[in-house]
């Protein structure tokens, strides 16, 4: 069953401080809604239960994506078919495009933001792992004025971020890579290539100088029960140099840094051997960078 | 709140305006307020494509669209499809096919085909089954689809 049209109210601000304003003077009232690929299903299922509707979708402050020189800005609005049409996203972040690709199907892709990826905040979402590896920042704002959170700190625990009720996320920075080489993973691991929520999500971002891993960040989805950095993974392979790495060592620190369950779509066993898997796939790519 | 908003839309080249609940589905104003039940209600979820309309030139899933997120916008639905009276050519392609079996996810079939040889004349086999993705056939009739989008492509079924 629907929800009830009758018991839903959507408000359209005209502005992004008429938006901050009444979130303000109302905190908790409001439900954000964007491309509305979320909301709406739950809306449809019967589910919704914060029929109180913020449209922000006519908010042009919020969209667009901007080249910083050392990092690209996105609008919290930008569509997963932005990103799949922006040459520095392509140039950049290879596997925030593989993201955009995997997730739901182009009429989902039309519509659906990375800041609702990021704020309705799924474990399973797709985009999420690849703003891990790649060190994302977001920009929260409210009346209160604005505040930068590292992006791997702003998920609490499932469903719980670190946004007050007053805060919106405005916008998603991302840094460009450093000198050296680099190296780009993303692997999901669904029912099909389209419309299937990620059973396993692996991404990874890499990079090389003077022979030695100088940097490396592995963001996994639906390993736990929010979008997370592997951090003894990353500690394994901290320094390390591609052609050696300790690939086995690494696979026995994922262990530790995943915590999988039971669901409709897979078994916490089938995800642990899937992880290791990919990882194990990941560092024999990673391995043979200098060969 | 005002129990019904004013909704100004191009439907299929011609300008409308209905009246609809603020939070109504575009899916339901299409086949309700506006009439065209070509417009199919499959899972409601976003999952199936059958209520695949075009909206500003991009295929959306009608049930996920909030009607007032469509104020002002140029909507094309399978009605839109044929030019005074004659099919288009993915239609006619559909038919010369018969790439429509029990018919429920025919609309959609149709317009995501349409975007797709909107945006890629003339694709791959691998390109045709991307653009298509987002569309269920529950009769599993994909090899005539796939044949008429073929067909319908430039360069038509050499390709």
């Amino acid at each position: 069953m629907r929800g009830y049209l009758s018991e839903c109210r959507l408000t359209i601000p005209a502005t992004l401080d008429e938006a901050l304003g009444l979130l303000a003077r109302e905190p908790g009232t409001w439900t954000p809604l964007a491309g509305g690929t979320d909301l709406m299903v739950l809306f449809n299922a019967g589910r919704l239960q914060a029929a109180n509707l913020m449209d922000l979708s006519g908010l042009s402050v919020l969209r667009g994506i901007q080249d910083h020189g050392d990092a690209l800005s996105f609008g919290a609005l930008t569509t997963y078919t932005e990103l799949r049409e922006a040459p520095a996203v392509h140039r950049h972040f290879p596997n925030l495009i593989r993201s955009a690709r995997a997730t739901g199907a182009l009429a989902i892709q039309n519509r659906g933001t990375l800041g609702g990826n990021i704020s309705n905040a799924s474990p399973a979402a797709d985009t999420p792992p690849s703003l891990l590896a790649y060190g994302a920042e977001l920009e929260l704002v409210s009346a209160r004025g604005a505040r930068r959170v590292a992006y791997e700190a702003f998920h609490l625990g499932y469903k719980r971020l670190d946004l007050a009720p007053d805060e919106l996320v405005a916008r998603i920075r991302v840094p460009k890579s450093g000198a050296g080489r680099t190296f780009h993973f993303f692997r999901k691991v669904g029912t099909r290539q389209a419309q299937a929520i990620a059973k396993v999500c692996l991404a990874a971002y890499g990079r090389v100088q003077d022979g030695v891993l100088a940097e490396f960040r592995l963001g996994l989805g639906s390993l736990a029960p929010v979008p997370a950095r592997a951090r003894r993974v990353e500690a394994v392979l901290a320094g390390a140099r591609p052609g050696a790495l300790p690939i086995a060592e690494a696979q026995a620190a994922l262990a530790e840094d995943i915590s999988p369950i039971d669901d409709i779509r897979a078994s916490a066993r089938y995800r642990s051997v899937v992880a290791r898997n990919v990882l194990g796939q990941l560092l024999r790519e990673l391995d043979m960078i200098i060969k | 709140m005002p129990d019904s908003i004013s909704l100004t839309l191009k439907v299929n080249g011609l300008e409308r305006t209905v009246e609809a609940h603020p939070f109504a589905r575009l899916l339901d104003v299409i086949r309700e307020q506006l009439g065209l039940t070509g417009t199919k209600e499959g899972c409601g979820e976003g999952e199936c494509g059958a209520c695949t309309v075009l909206l500003d030139g991009r295929v959306v899933n009608s049930c996920l669209v909030p009607a007032a997120q469509a104020q002002g916008a140029e909507l094309v639905t399978v009605e839109g499809l044929e030019q005074d009276g004659e099919l288009s050519k993915v239609q006619s392609a559909f038919l010369n096919h018969n790439a429509a079996q029990c018919g429920f996810c025919t609309p959609g079939m149709l317009l995501a085909a349409t975007d797709l040889l909107g945006r890629c004349p003339s694709p791959r086999d691998g390109e045709v089954r991307a653009g298509l993705a987002g569309n269920l056939c529950r009769c599993t009739g994909y090899v005539k689809i796939i044949d008429a989008v073929r067909e319908a492509a430039e360069g038509g079924a050499a390709r």
